[in-house]
């Protein structure tokens, strides 16, 4: 560590107001608190650091994304490898690499243009750089499905970083999820890319085997015939976007963040209670619509709805703050999503339109959960005055 | 009063509307409409053109009755003038450009809620003389259609890959013909005008500091 430590403060003159290089100061102060912690303590006011900064969080944010990410890898490959019938020949690394190769380019576009732009404007504005995207540059490509050209993963990465997190003022300021807004701009500016059977799977110029269909389990569903493979489904081997499949990583995932308490159990719980409360009443009116006869816990394990629950819902910035607002807002993105899925043709999945309009409701529940508690208390005050 | 036609305070009335004083994006009047019409070029334009007619004239007529308009009922027979107008403009386009009035369709009658028409009557043409009043209309007209056209180009073109109706974008481009393009189907979506006006007011604000709050 010692010769890092040396070559920050070595090239720390060429960056001080002045200097040479003082545009890259910003670049400097990032990469020096990726590696320490930054001496500077505040001069005024009372104020509590510790070290889990902003870019720590991320961190254990981005480690918890790693099954999720290794299990897409390792899914994308085995989708592959089954449509064009050669699944038994493949060793378990043939699989894994097949879909690292594939899935490895849409991280690295997420990131060089996502943070690109990130430096371009901290830079602008004097400011220092936020370790915001270090968690929306690994979720965008999780969020995509595999067949997505990369240029419109670049085009949807720079829309959400400048349209909802730099024009709002950067990191901790977006009133949406950005990654979720990225996959939101390609699902409406490019619906052919995004839904249908020809995305979900990688066949890689390779002819598929007769009988191949290629749609997600959702899409079956949202067909009328559902057909869920519950094993499958839970550990990740379904068709879909990269990173939602597995149910299992992505618990694993939950686990560190509860464990960490990075993420809300609140917000996760209360996620899966609403879908739990929306699938039973659905199931009430079901008659013989099959979609609406489904159980709940098969609504969990397909389609993005685990993924959302934890990574997406539990988003600190775009979700509520106050804890019974945490209630709220987890408990109606389950019920809306959920509701989106069955009863709305138009959208096969409706975990992502469920959590952009709570992310918008969320600050009127604070709003409204702030008031009541000084109100309450206000009372108070009246009766011992 | 010996002033020019072309004084620089009329100049300015003129070229003041188009730039810093802008009815779209420093106004923000005329939003609805700039979000209704500019999928495409060519409604975009005879929209602008329509509009720069309709207040152009109507401030004519209202700065010709000023004098005479009672104050109680003036925002009536303003109405009833730009209404007179806008029957005409919608005629003259039905008789001529059939098609593009058929696209713009209500939105041409629509011009009447238009609040930059209202706002230039109310605000200009009811306390000023008929010359600096129709210069007025024609460089807030300008103003409106100048930030409805770069609006349209950009989302004809990133949207249909088209401008005014030709095609820019090669077909062999598209995905369907085995090429690697897309159009952006949110371009053609009334949310993305909203953007694209985001977006003009922000690089204009960046470049002029006069228009920025403090």
């Amino acid at each position: 560590m010692k010769f890092i430590q040396k070559f920050f403060e070595d090239t720390k003159p060429y960056v001080q107001k002045g200097a040479k290089y003082h545009w890259l100061h910003s670049v400097h102060d990032g990469m020096f608190t990726l590696f320490f912690v930054q001496k500077n303590t505040s001069k005024s006011g009372s104020h509590i650091h510790d070290f889990i900064d902003l870019k720590r969080t991320m961190g254990i944010v981005v480690l918890a994304l790693i099954p999720a990410l290794l299990m897409g890898m390792y899914n994308t490959g085995y989708q592959h490898f089954a449509a064009v019938g050669e699944l038994a020949s493949a060793s378990f690394w043939q699989i894994f690499f097949y879909g690292f190769l594939r899935v490895l380019p849409f991280i690295m576009v997420s990131y060089i243009v996502g943070l690109g732009i990130e430096f371009v404007f901290a830079q602008l504005r004097g400011h220092e750089i936020q370790e915001g995207f270090l968690v929306s540059g690994i979720l965008i490509p999780l969020i995509m499905p595999i067949n997505t050209p990369l240029w419109m993963v670049a085009i949807s990465t720079a829309f959400a970083v400048v349209f909802v997190k730099e024009v709002f003022g950067g990191t901790g300021m977006n009133i949406w999820n950005p990654a979720l807004v990225a996959r939101a701009f390609l699902f409406f500016a490019y619906p052919s890319q995004m839904s249908g059977d020809s995305v979900w799977v990688s066949l890689g110029g390779q002819k598929a085997i007769d009988g191949f269909s290629g749609a997600t389990p959702m899409a079956e569903a949202a067909a009328g015939h559902p057909n869920i493979d519950i094993w499958n489904s839970f550990i990740g081997l379904i068709p879909g976007s990269i990173g939602e499949t597995s149910t299992l990583a992505i618990l694993i995932g939950a686990a560190i963040l509860v464990i960490t308490g990075i993420g809300s159990w609140k917000i996760i719980v209360s996620t899966f209670a609403g879908g739990a409360a929306m699938g039973l009443l659905l199931n009430t009116f079901a008659g013989n619509n099959l979609y609406m006869a489904l159980p709940f816990w098969e609504h969990f394990i397909i389609g993005g709805f685990a993924f959302g629950a934890v990574f997406m819902a539990t988003d600190p910035v775009s979700g509520t703050q106050t804890e019974k607002g945490k209630w709220i807002y987890g408990f109606l993105i389950g019920v809306l999503a959920i509701m989106i899925r069955v009863v709305n043709p138009a959208y096969p999945e409706g975990m992502m339109l469920a959590i952009l309009l709570m992310n918008t409701f969320a600050p009127l529940i604070d709003h409204y959960i702030v008031e009541g508690s000084i109100k309450k208390r206000m009372k108070r005050v009246k009766v011992k005055a | 009063m010996s002033e020019g036609l072309f004084s620089k305070k009329n100049i300015g009335l003129l070229a003041g509307p188009i730039g810093s004083n802008n009815p779209i994006t420093v106004q923000v009047l005329g939003i609805c409409s700039a979000l209704a019409v500019t999928a495409q070029l060519k409604p975009a334009f005879v929209m602008a053109l329509s509009v720069t007619v309709v207040v152009a004239f109507g401030n004519v007529i209202i700065s010709l009755l000023r004098n005479t308009i009672p104050n109680r009922i003036r925002i009536i027979v303003q109405l009833v003038v730009i209404a007179a107008l806008v029957i005409i403009v919608d005629q003259f386009l039905k008789a001529f450009v059939y098609d593009v009035s058929k696209q713009l369709s209500v939105f041409v009658g629509l011009i009447i809620t238009n609040c930059i028409l209202m706002g230039r009557l109310e605000a200009f043409a009811l306390g000023n003389k008929p010359w600096p009043s129709f210069l007025d209309g024609i460089g807030n007209g300008a103003g409106y259609g100048l930030i409805l056209i770069i609006i349209a180009f950009f989302r004809e073109l990133l949207g249909s890959g088209t401008l005014w109706g030709f095609r820019i974008i090669p077909e062999s481009w598209y995905i369907a013909n085995g090429g690697f393009y897309s159009n952006n189907g949110m371009m053609i979506l009334p949310p993305m005008a909203l953007i694209t006006v985001g977006v003009i007011i922000w690089v204009q604000r960046s470049r002029n500091s006069k228009l920025q709050e403090k």
